[in-house]
């Protein structure tokens, strides 16, 4: 029931584009058309799931003060956590490497799909912000954190995928000059964020 | 090699510091660095800090990849310029947490989301790879300069308008709020930083017909 809980908070209360704006700028940049929003929102999901359980055991064992206990009772003393920063971002640049090229041999087909999105998502404030919330959020077991990226990573691919199909239609509309592409695109994002708040305080 | 001899204010290098405030701004412009501008921009302290810590973290970054460009394998760039942000953030972390603590805490996470802030990487792989230290310097200076801008803008009127203060500080008087004036609570929550930023790209672009979108 908790895992529920927390992947529908992920999903729509704590929305990572609504609530927090991670992510913005690729999902301002690639929601001009729907299937290119898709992929991306797709290859974020995929590289949150695998990042944010890999991040969470290396915050769990390495680097919380106290972490690294296992190795033996002089290293309880040990806080390595000013080294998450670093640490996170080498994990997630190399799994987006590691995913780059396990899709590009085993499914060639998504891969072309993909295209230039995958080695991007290394440089999506999404990804990196996943893995300081989680750290905030101190998760019991992996589980938790797994839930918590397929979460949050769908949230992003509902919010992209919506602002694409907006955005075409607006392509048709009749916008003050100035206020074309990026100007209007921050008021409907703005005016979907309000939307979204309507979720806040939900709990099941 | 023509750029040596220029002065090390000439006008082409003026013009690095300041295209970014309005022709070339990163935030309304180029895209760049959204995230952080409109999480951090209810109050206008935080908005200070953060400016001023990209300001840090783009100059010395700047410089840093600038210096070592030649010696960068192309095809693993993006991780050596990850490293050198991260290791730039992490200095910038220590210290806003020594001696600016409440801010650091407002901060939260957007400390450590510099390192995926796109103005930096897309200043790296767009400016300092293929140009000088002291041109990337300035290139960095200028456009956190114009980010600081947008932000210290947003901060202002969400401040203001929001909670009906600057830097914490009371500013409208308490007779208007006698006479029925309320503060707009809207203007502390997340989507009006969106439509905050909507409304000075529309001022921006109205003054600035050249940046107008065809589509």
């Amino acid at each position: 029931m908790d895992l529920i809980n927390l992947f529908i908070k992920s999903v729509f209360v704590e929305n990572m584009v609504f609530a927090f704006f991670l992510g913005m700028c690729s999902y301002l940049a690639v929601s001009k058309k729907v299937t290119t929003a898709v992929g991306l929102g797709v290859a974020v999901i995929f590289v949150l799931v695998i990042t944010l359980p890999v991040n969470f055991l290396l915050e769990t064992y390495v680097l919380k003060a106290g972490a690294l206990t296992w190795l033996g009772d002089e290293f309880a003393e040990v806080d390595l956590s000013f080294l998450s920063f670093i640490m996170f971002i080498a994990v997630i640049a190399s799994m987006v490497q590691l995913v780059e090229m396990i899709v590009e041999k085993f499914a060639p087909a998504l891969y072309a799909s993909l295209g230039i999105f995958l080695p991007l998502i290394a440089v999506n404030c999404a990804i990196l912000g996943g893995s300081l919330f989680m750290q905030n959020k101190n998760f019991a077991n992996t589980a938790e954190a797994v839930v918590y990226g397929l979460g949050s990573g769908l949230g992003w691919l509902m919010a992209i995928v919506a602002l694409a199909a907006i955005r075409e239609k607006v392509r048709y509309s009749h916008v003050p000059a100035p206020l074309r592409g990026l100007g209007i695109t921050f008021i409907i994002t703005g005016l979907m964020g309000m939307a979204f708040m309507g979720f806040m305080g939900i709990k099941l | 090699m023509s750029e040596e001899k220029e002065g090390l204010f000439s006008k082409k290098n003026r013009q690095l510091l300041v295209n970014p405030l309005d022709d070339n701004n990163p935030i309304t412009v180029q895209v760049l660095g959204i995230c952080s501008a409109l999480a951090i921009t209810v109050k206008l302290e935080p908005a200070i800090v953060m400016s001023l810590s990209v300001l840090f973290v783009l100059s010395a970054g700047n410089v840093i990849i600038s210096l070592m460009r030649n010696i960068i394998p192309s095809r693993i760039r993006i991780i050596v310029q990850l490293v050198v942000v991260a290791s730039l953030v992490i200095l910038v972390d220590q210290v806003l947490k020594a001696y600016l603590f409440d801010v650091s805490k407002q901060l939260s996470v957007f400390v450590g989301l510099i390192i995926t802030n796109c103005i930096v990487m897309g200043r790296f792989e767009a400016f300092a790879l293929g140009n000088t230290p002291w041109k990337s310097f300035l290139d960095g200076i200028g456009n956190s300069a114009g980010y600081g801008l947008v932000l210290v803008i947003v901060a202002f009127f969400r401040e203001l308008l929001g909670s009906g203060a600057l830097f914490g500080q009371q500013i409208i008087p308490d007779s208007f709020y006698e006479a029925g004036y309320m503060n707009n609570g809207m203007m502390l929550l997340p989507p009006m930083a969106l439509i905050v930023v909507g409304i000075v790209i529309w001022v921006q672009r109205a003054r600035n017909t050249n940046l107008v979108e065809t589509n």
